[in-house]
């Protein structure tokens, strides 16, 4: 007897679970009549995500029918996913690279790559850092390329402590290290004693507990953290909206990409919609969420790009 | 030779006394650990634990974001995991203890299972990457994660279910065949009434596993921005971790906060399910004792 009801007690309980999985069908609101319905994919960056994450959640608004979906493996691991032709569509923060292009071409997949808005890519020392105020991309060559010496302060500028330079660095998948190796390292080693983390979170916590610290990463994550870190002008340049934008902060002001696939925007209308959402409403989205937008002419470009895949 | 026997006897007390303190302060890190952890992330996140983090779908405002997309993904991920890793784990374990003839064969068998327990989790993301997502072709789908979730804890399962039919005495088998049972009326009314709470336990506590795991949802390219609940088991999803994961990379501390709060969420539904885990071991051991 006490069997049956154990094992009816174990039916019950996977029901409710499946009862929970059957209730989300009950919550999908009913087609409008000349609304759009289907499925958008995409995936990349972590550093575009949070733009996507602003502009899918007003689209989910105004296209109650079509589900957008975004991951945030990373630029490198969204390119292998739009490779595998598992998404519609790839976030980037750096342009592709030629072995990808190679493999989209062997894969038969045809892409047009739009920008969406622009990020300073931001070095940042600690607030106690009294000394250095300017850098040049020869000084931060000089500092981030393994030479087998200890890198201290004083070598860059004799005025300077003769203490040794702590690294953080962003991990090797992310596209803001592949942008910082193309500009300063020019695929020299970066220094072995570098600590390199894929969560950006952890740099500004280790940057914030170290005098001798230095670190790079995303405009927004300086934002965020404005009165705990001190960002390094570039050729005594400061990293802010105007420079950002007017590409005056150089070499480290660099575009955000959307890769979209012209095989899903020519056969999903959802998918055209979609994108021509985006850029509609980036230049508005970045400014939320702590980018810079692009000039008014650039978005009017990618409308063209857009209306040229037909 | 008396104040030789004392000293001796001192110095034994005062290790006693010493080990217990080992023992002790080892103990008491562990729970400093815990608490400082519940405090940290209580401080954090409890004030955002209102109805709205549950009915919110993620948001650019992180005093707007809530969970409820992670929180449903979660739910019919498990709908899957629980079902096709129940079944396939328990007949597994009922064939390999009682029908399967113990020879080097089905022990090899056995110690291949047991290996497999202790493979990492991103291992078998690869495989249902490989497996489920292209070769099925079933997509970043709640199925594909659920199938994939399920041979992640399916060792598990088939370790506690075996030790549990294990553990139910012979005399009981013997008096059921003695009864002119057949072996599948022995094992159904005699076997599993006996093992099922143990094998509860080993399971729920695998179930918990799979809610936490975020490994395997990362190289399966489950996403985390998602404004739409699942419609069913092709559909795609998200999760719990991914959510949890994503705030806590976020640049705005506010988001850190939301992190907090899903964080506790987790851990209530972990231990509402160790809960259920204790409670069929106490009824299965009290059974046992009758």
């Amino acid at each position: 007897m006490k069997n049956t009801k154990i094992l009816a007690t174990l039916g019950l309980a996977c029901s409710i679970f499946l009862a929970a999985c059957g209730g989300a069908d009950g919550n999908t609101s009913a087609k409008t009549s000349e609304g759009l319905s289907g499925n958008v994919a995409g995936d990349g960056s972590s550093t575009v995500a949070p733009i996507m994450e602003a502009i899918v959640e007003e689209y989910a608004q105004a296209e109650k029918d079509v589900k957008v979906s975004v991951g945030v493996s990373g630029t490198g691991g969204g390119f292998e996913k739009f490779i595998a032709g598992s998404t519609d569509f790839s976030n980037a923060s750096r342009p592709i690279k030629d072995e990808e292009k190679a493999k989209l071409e062997e894969a038969g997949v045809d892409y047009t790559e739009l920008k969406i808005a622009n990020d300073g890519l931001t070095i940042v020392v600690n607030k106690e850092n009294d000394w250095v105020d300017s850098l040049t991309v020869e000084d931060l060559t000089k500092m981030w390329t393994e030479d087998g010496t200890t890198k201290k302060w004083s070598d860059i500028n004799p005025s300077w402590p003769d203490e040794e330079i702590v690294f953080y660095s962003p991990g090797t998948d992310s596209g803001t290290y592949d942008y910082f190796n193309e500009v300063v390292l020019e695929d020299a080693d970066l220094v072995k004693s570098a600590t390199l983390s894929e969560d950006d979170n952890v740099l500004v916590t280790g940057i914030k507990g170290d005098k001798n610290a230095i670190g790079f990463f995303g405009f927004a994550y300086y934002e965020s953290n404005k009165d705990a870190l001190n960002a390094v002008l570039i050729d005594g340049v400061q990293p802010n909206a105007e420079t950002i934008e007017s590409g005056e902060y150089t070499p480290f002001s660099r575009p955000l990409y959307v890769y979209v696939s012209n095989a899903a925007l020519k056969e999903k209308e959802e998918v055209r919609n979609f994108m021509e959402y985006v850029i509609d409403n980036s230049a508005d989205m970045a400014d939320a969420v702590g980018y810079v937008r692009l000039p008014a002419a650039d978005y009017d470009a990618a409308r063209e790009q857009l209306k040229a895949v037909k | 030779m008396d104040h030789n026997l004392q000293a001796k006897i001192s110095r034994r007390i005062a290790k006693d006394s010493a080990m217990k303190w080992l023992f002790g302060s080892a103990a008491a890190i562990l729970v400093a650990v815990i608490a400082f952890l519940f405090y940290g992330i209580g401080a954090d996140g409890v004030d955002r634990l209102n109805l709205s983090f549950f009915t919110n779908f993620g948001s650019r405002f992180p005093e707007k974001a809530g969970l409820k997309a992670a929180l449903v993904g979660t739910l019919a991920l498990m709908a899957v995991v629980i079902p096709v890793s129940m079944f396939i784990g328990l007949c597994s374990a009922i064939y390999l203890e009682e029908y399967a003839p113990k020879n080097k064969w089905t022990a090899f068998i056995e110690m291949n299972i047991s290996n497999l327990a202790g493979v990492p989790s991103v291992v078998f993301g690869l495989l249902g990457l490989t497996v489920f997502v292209r070769a099925m072709s079933l997509g970043n789908s709640i199925l594909a994660a659920g199938l994939t979730m399920s041979l992640l804890i399916l060792p598990i399962i088939i370790v506690a279910s075996q030790e549990a039919i294990r553990s139910v005495p012979d005399a009981l088998r013997e008096a059921s065949y003695g009864m002119g049972a057949t072996k599948w009326q022995t094992i159904l009314h005699v076997i599993l009434p006996s093992a099922i709470g143990s094998i509860l336990t080993g399971s729920i506590l695998s179930f918990s596993r799979a809610i936490g795991e975020t490994a395997p949802l990362i190289v399966l390219g489950i996403p985390v921005i998602v404004q739409f609940l699942p419609t069913g088991p092709l559909s795609t999803f998200t999760a719990l971790p991914m959510q949890i994961y994503d705030w806590a990379k976020r640049p705005q501390p506010a988001f850190a906060d939301a992190a907090s709060a899903g964080i506790i969420v987790l851990l209530i539904m972990l231990v509402t399910m160790n809960a259920f885990a204790i409670y069929f071991r106490n009824r299965s051991e009290k059974k046992l004792k009758n």
